[in-house]
C-alpha cells in the first residue's frame, strides 16, 4: 500500500467534515471503551498479567533468533514451511510464487494485517489471481476499493448505510438494510470463494516455538475456513510474533481480546500445526509460513525496540481521542492511531511521515490501557527527538524553539517579555477575552483567548511580599 | 548461497547485531529450551462444569447435560426437531460408536449444503467456557466451521480449569499436537457493521453442546 | 495575608508560565493552601519554563538547558510544588531521563525529582491537609487533566479536597478522563483536531448542567474555558486552587479578569 501519511493534515481535515465518517467514529468509541473497562475490571489479575505480558515479551525479543530457530525447527518437523522475508518486496515474491507454482486462481484471505504491510492483494490481483477477503469488515472494505481504517475493525469508518450500498452495487438488489441480511448476503457469496479457493491467506497471532504452530483468533470464523478449504495455507506474520509455549501464548490470548473487542474470549482460537496429514479428510495439502522482518529485527537495537511487543489488539487506537476525531485513514499508511504513528515513520521513514509522531497530545491514555505496556507517548517523543536532530522538523518550528530557549534560559528578559506580553493581551481584551489575535489565528480561529489581568503573578509577588 | 538462506541468515544476523551479541551459546540455549513459565492463573472457585455452561451460554451457546453416552443420540434428535432441521447429519467417525436411528449420516467433510455437524470435543475449558476441538480423520475440521448447526459431544470429565491444562490434553497425546486445535466458544458472530453483533457471520448459526456425565 | 509561618516544610513555588501570565490568582491561591497548611512558601525569582516545550517537541537540549535552570533554582528547597500536573510531572518523571547519560546532572535531577509536587496531590498525599472552612455555592464538575491523572496518578485527591468545600456540589462528567485537545503546541499545529475534541468536551462539560469546571492544569482549562466562551455557554473555569483557597470570585477563566481578584 503505497504511503499518505504526508497528507495527514488535509486527510484529517477532511475527515472530520465528514459527517458519515464522523456518524460512524461515533458509534465505535464508546462501546470499544466501555467494554473493555468493564473485562478489566471483572479480572483481577489483569493488571498483573499486562506486568506479565511485558516482561515475557521482552524476554522473547532478548532471545527472538533463538526461538525463531525453534520455531522453524517446529514447523518444518510438523512438515511445514518456513520462508524468511527481509521486506516486503521478498515477501510479496514468495507468496507469489507459490501461488504461482499451484496455479492458483481463487486467493482467499482471513484478516492479515502483515498482508496489507506488504501490499500482497495488488501484487496477487496484478498477476491475474482473485484475491477475496473473507473478514466481514475487510470484504467490505474491498468492495469499497479502501484500506483497513482500524486494524482490529477494519470497516469501522462505514456506516450501514454506506455498506448496503456497496453490497447492492457488488451482489445486485434488492437492497438490504438489515445488518442481519447484509451478514447473510456477505456470508452466502463468500461461501462459494472458501469452497473454490486455491490458496487461503491469514495472519498469525502467535508462532508457537514449542508446537511449531500458527494461531489465530477470530470471531466470524472466516480464518478458519480460509485456511481449512484452500489447497494450500500461507500464514504471513512479522518475525517478532513467535512465543516459546502454548503457556506464553496463553498470557497474551488472556489479554487480547479483552483489550480488543472487550470480550472475555473471541468466539475462535485456532492452532494450526503443519498441513493436512495421512488419514486427514480435510485441511490443507501444504502449509507455509512466511516470516517478516520488513524492519523489525532493526528496530530491537534502541528505544524502539518496545514497540515489538505490539500484539495489534487495537486498544490504543480505541482510546486515542485524536484516532477518534479523525479516523484510520488519515493516517495514510496501515497502521494507524498510535501504534501506527510508531510503526509507520520507522517501516517508512521519518521524513514519509513527519505529522503521525506530532499529532498527538502525548495525554497518555493509550499507554494506559496497551496490554503489553508500551510506552507510545514516549515513543513518539522520541520520534519528534529524531526528526528534531535530522532537520525534518519545519524551519519555523526550530526557529521558534531556538528562540525560545535564549529567552527562557534569560529569567529576566522573559519576565519583562512576560509583563509586556500580560499588559498587551490585557489592554485588546474586551470582556475578559480575547476573539481574535493576529499570528495565533490556530488558536482563536477555535476558541477566545482568556484574557490577563494586566500583571503577572511574579510582579504581584514581588510587590506583595517583596522577596529577592 | 541461495537466496532463502541468505534471507534467513540476514535477518537472524540483523536480530543478534541489534541486540548487540551473536549467537547464543548451547549452554543459554540449553536454558532457554527448559524454560517452563508460570503465568498468573486467573482466580477461579467455581465447579467446572458449572463454569463451562455458565460462560459458554454467555455467548449466546447452549447446552444439554444427558447422564451416560448411550443418551448423545436422542439428545442430538430432540435438538434437531426443536430446530426443525433435515433429517441427515455429518458426524464425526469419533462418535461411529453411536446409531442415529432416523438420521441419515456420514463421516465424511462437510460440504458446502451441508446443514448440521455432530462431532466430539476432546475437552472443554472452564475458565473461558470453551470447547477444544482436535482435527484428525475421526474429526474433520469442516464440521466445525460449515453446517449451520454444531452440536458438540462433550465429557463432563473431560472439562479443565484453566487454558494450561488444556495444553497439558495435547501434550499428552501419543499423536502430538493435532493438525488444527479449534477452540470454540460459542456460534461464529461478527461485529463488523456498526457494531451490532449478528450471530452466524460465516461459521455455525448455533453450538450446542451435549455434557455426558 | 500573613506572614509565612517559620516552622514546616520550605517549599519553593514553581509559577508556571501560564499562571504567571494568565492567572495570578492561581498563585495567590497556592499560597494561601500551602501556608495554612503550614508551609513557608517562596517564590524564587530565577524561574522561567520547566522545559517541556522543549522537550515535547524534541528538542532535547534546550529541554536540558531550561531543566538545569529549574534544578539549580530548586534544588535547596524541601519541595518544589506547582498548581500543574504538566510541569510537575516533567520536573518528576522526565528529568531524570533527560540526565540519564550525564552522572553530573543526574544526582541532582533525581533529588529534585523525589522532592517536586503537583500542589494538590501535595496537599492530600504528603500534608493530609483539608482546606480551612472554604465555601462554594455552586454545582462543580471536574476535568482531570492528562499529565496529571496518568503522569502523577491524580484523580481522587482533587476530589477528596473539593468534597470539603462547603457548598459544592460535584457532577462527574462523561469521559472526564479524556484529553480537551490542548497538549501544548498540539492545539496550534493542529487546530481542527483540537478543536474537534474540546467541542467533545465542551459537550460533556455541559451535559453535566454544572454551573463551575475546575482542573489541574491552566493549559487544558483555558483551552475549554476559551471554547466556551465562544460558544457563549456561561459556565465559570478555575483552577482547583482556587475554589479550595476561597478565591474563586467571578468568572474565573471563562470571563473577565480584575486585578483586585
Ligand atoms: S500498541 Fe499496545 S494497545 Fe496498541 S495495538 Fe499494540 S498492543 Fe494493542
Amino acid at each position: 500500500m503505497e504511503i499518505r501519511s504526508k497528507e495527514f493534515k488535509q486527510r484529517a481535515v477532511f475527515a472530520i467534515h465528514d459527517a458519515s465518517l464522523q456518524q460512524a467514529l461515533g458509534k465505535a468509541r464508546g462501546g470499544f471503551v466501555g467494554k473493555r473497562a468493564q473485562q478489566a475490571a471483572e479480572l483481577p489479575e489483569f493488571e498483573q498479567l499486562r506486568e506479565e505480558a511485558k516482561n515475557t515479551k521482552n524476554h522473547i525479543l532478548d532471545n527472538l533468533d533463538h526461538y525463531l530457530e525453534r520455531y522453524e525447527a517446529a514447523v518444518t518437523a510438523a512438515g511445514g514451511h518456513v520462508h524468511w522475508a527481509r521486506d516486503a518486496e521478498e515477501a510479496r515474491r514468495i507468496i507469489l510464487d507459490i501461488c504461482k507454482r499451484v496455479d492458483a486462481k481463487t486467493v482467499t484471505k482471513g484478516k492479515s494485517m502483515v498482508s496489507e504491510e506488504i501490499g500482497l492483494n495488488e501484487a496477487l490481483i496484478e498477476h491475474g489471481m482473485e484475491v477475496v477477503e473473507t473478514d466481514l469488515g475487510e470484504y467490505i472494505i474491498q468492495l469499497a476499493h479502501e484500506p483497513p481504517s482500524h486494524i482490529i475493525a477494519p470497516a469501522v469508518h462505514k456506516t450501514k448505510d454506506q455498506v448496503s450500498d456497496l453490497f447492492e452495487k457488488a451482489h445486485g438488489g434488492p437492497r438490504k438494510t438489515e445488518v442481519a441480511d447484509l451478514v447473510n448476503e456477505a456470508r452466502r457469496v463468500l461461501r462459494d470463494k472458501y469452497f473454490k479457493a486455491d490458496v487461503g491467506i491469514t495472519g498469525g497471532n502467535f508462532l508457537v516455538a514449542e508446537t511449531g504452530s500458527s494461531i489465530i483468533v477470530t470471531n466470524e470464523g472466516n480464518g478458519d475456513l480460509t485456511q481449512t478449504l484452500a489447497k494450500v495455507h500461507i500464514v504471513t506474520s512479522g518475525i517478532e510474533r513467535v512465543v516459546p509455549t502454548l503457556d506464553d501464548a496463553t498470557l497474551f490470548l488472556r489479554l487480547l481480546a479483552r483489550s480488543a473487542t472487550g470480550q472475555e474470549t473471541e468466539t475462535y482460537t485456532t492452532i494450526s500445526t503443519g498441513p493436512r496429514r495421512a488419514g486427514d479428510l480435510d485441511g490443507p495439502e501444504e502449509y507455509h509460513v512466511v516470516l517478516v522482518d520488513n524492519g523489525r529485527s532493526k528496530m530491537l537495537a534502541g528505544r524502539f525496540k518496545d514497540m515489538l511487543r505490539c500484539i495489534r489488539c487495537g486498544a490504543c487506537m480505541n482510546h486515542c481521542p485524536v484516532y477518534g476525531a479523525v479516523g484510520g485513514h488519515a493516517y495514510g499508511w496501515v497502521y494507524p492511531g498510535p501504534m501506527g504513528s510508531v510503526l509507520t515513520p520507522l517501516i517508512k521513514g521519518l521524513d514519509n511521515a513527519y505529522d503521525l509522531p506530532n499529532a498527538c497530545t502525548l495525554n497518555g491514555r493509550c499507554a494506559s490501557v496497551c496490554p503489553v505496556k508500551i510506552p507510545l507517548p514516549d515513543l513518539l517523543r522520541e520520534l519528534r527527538h529524531m526528526q528534531h536532530q535530522q532537520d525534518i522538523t519545519p524551519v519555523m518550528q526550530k526557529r521558534a524553539l531556538q528562540v525560545w530557549r535564549y529567552v527562557a534560559t534569560r529569567p529576566k528578559l522573559y519576565h519583562a517579555l512576560e509583563q509586556v506580553g500580560a499588559r498587551f493581551l490585557s489592554a485588546i481584551a474586551k470582556n475578559g477575552s480575547i476573539r481574535r489575535l493576529p499570528l495565533a489565528g490556530a488558536w482563536t480561529d477555535v476558541r477566545d483567548l482568556p484574557a490577563p489581568a494586566g500583571r503577572t503573578f511574579l510582579e504581584l509577588w514581588q510587590g506583595k511580599r517583596g522577596q529577592k | 548461497m541461495t537466496a532463502a538462506t541468505n534471507a534467513r541468515e540476514a535477518i537472524l544476523n540483523s536480530v543478534r547485531s541489534a541486540l548487540r551479541r551473536g549467537p547464543l551459546d548451547d549452554a543459554r540455549r540449553a536454558e532457554l529450551d527448559a524454560r517452563r513459565p508460570h503465568h498468573t492463573r486467573p482466580a477461579q472457585d467455581e465447579e467446572l462444569v458449572a463454569r463451562f455452561i455458565r460462560k459458554f451460554e454467555s455467548r449466546a451457546g447452549t447446552t444439554v447435560r444427558v447422564a451416560s453416552r448411550a443418551d448423545v443420540p436422542a439428545a442430538v434428535e430432540a435438538y434437531r426437531a426443536d430446530k426443525g432441521l433435515p433429517a441427515h447429519a455429518a458426524v464425526g467417525a469419533a462418535l461411529q460408536d453411536l446409531a442415529f436411528p432416523g438420521l441419515e449420516i456420514h463421516h465424511d467433510p462437510a460440504g458446502i449444503s451441508e446443514t448440521m455437524a455432530v462431532s466430539q470435543a476432546l475437552a472443554g475449558i472452564a475458565e473461558p467456557g470453551s470447547l477444544m476441538m482436535a482435527s484428525g480423520p475421526a474429526s474433520p475440521i469442516t464440521h466445525n466451521f460449515v453446517p449451520d448447526d454444531h452440536v458438540v459431544v462433550l465429557d463432563a470429565g473431560a472439562i479443565v480449569g484453566h487454558f494450561e491444562e488444556a495444553w497439558e490434553v495435547l501434550r499428552a497425546r501419543a499423536e502430538g499436537m493435532p493438525r488444527a486445535t479449534n477452540i470454540i466458544s460459542g456460534p461464529s458472530r461478527t461485529a463488523d457493521v456498526e457494531q451490532t453483533i449478528q450471530l452466524g457471520a460465516h461459521g455455525p448459526r448455533r453450538v450446542h453442546v451435549i455434557i455426558v456425565g | 495575608m500573613t506572614e509565612s509561618p517559620t516552622r514546616g516544610p520550605r517549599v519553593g513555588l514553581f509559577a508556571t508560565c501560564l499562571m504567571n501570565v494568565f492567572r495570578p490568582n492561581v498563585g495567590f491561591s497556592a499560597v494561601k493552601l500551602l501556608e495554612d497548611a503550614g508551609c513557608s512558601v517562596e517564590v524564587p525569582a530565577n524561574q522561567t519554563c520547566c522545559g517541556q516545550p522543549g522537550y515535547n517537541s524534541g528538542d532535547y537540549d534546550a529541554a536540558r538547558a531550561l531543566a538545569r535552570q529549574v534544578i539549580e533554582t530548586f534544588e535547596n528547597y524541601d519541595y518544589i510544588v506547582g498548581p500543574s500536573g504538566s510541569c510537575m510531572a516533567t520536573i518528576r518523571h522526565d528529568y531524570p531521563v533527560l540526565f540519564q547519560d550525564d552522572p553530573m546532572w543526574l544526582p541532582r535531577a533525581q533529588a529534585l525529582s523525589e522532592k517536586a509536587w503537583e500542589l494538590l496531590s501535595f496537599l492530600a498525599d504528603v500534608l493530609h491537609a483539608a482546606p480551612a472552612d472554604s465555601h462554594y455555592d455552586g454545582t462543580v464538575t471536574y476535568h482531570d487533566s492528562c499529565s496529571g491523572l496518568r503522569g502523577l496518578g491524580i484523580k481522587g485527591q482533587p476530589r477528596a479536597l473539593l468534597g470539603e468545600v462547603d457548598g459544592l456540589k460535584l457532577k462527574e462528567m462523561e469521559d472526564s478522563e479524556v484529553c480537551c485537545g490542548f497538549g501544548g503546541t498540539f492545539c496550534v499545529k493542529y487546530p481542527e483536531i483540537s478543536e474537534k475534541m474540546v467541542e467533545d468536551k465542551v459537550r460533556n462539560v455541559l451535559a453535566t448542567g454544572a454551573d463551575t469546571l475546575v482542573g489541574g492544569d491552566l493549559g487544558c482549562l483555558m483551552n475549554i474555558a476559551g471554547r466556551l466562551r465562544r460558544i457563549n455557554a456561561p459556565v465559570k473555569v478555575f483552577h482547583t486552587a482556587e475554589v479550595l483557597a476561597g478565591l474563586a470570585d467571578g468568572p474565573g477563566l471563562a470571563g473577565a479578569a480584575k486585578e483586585s481578584d
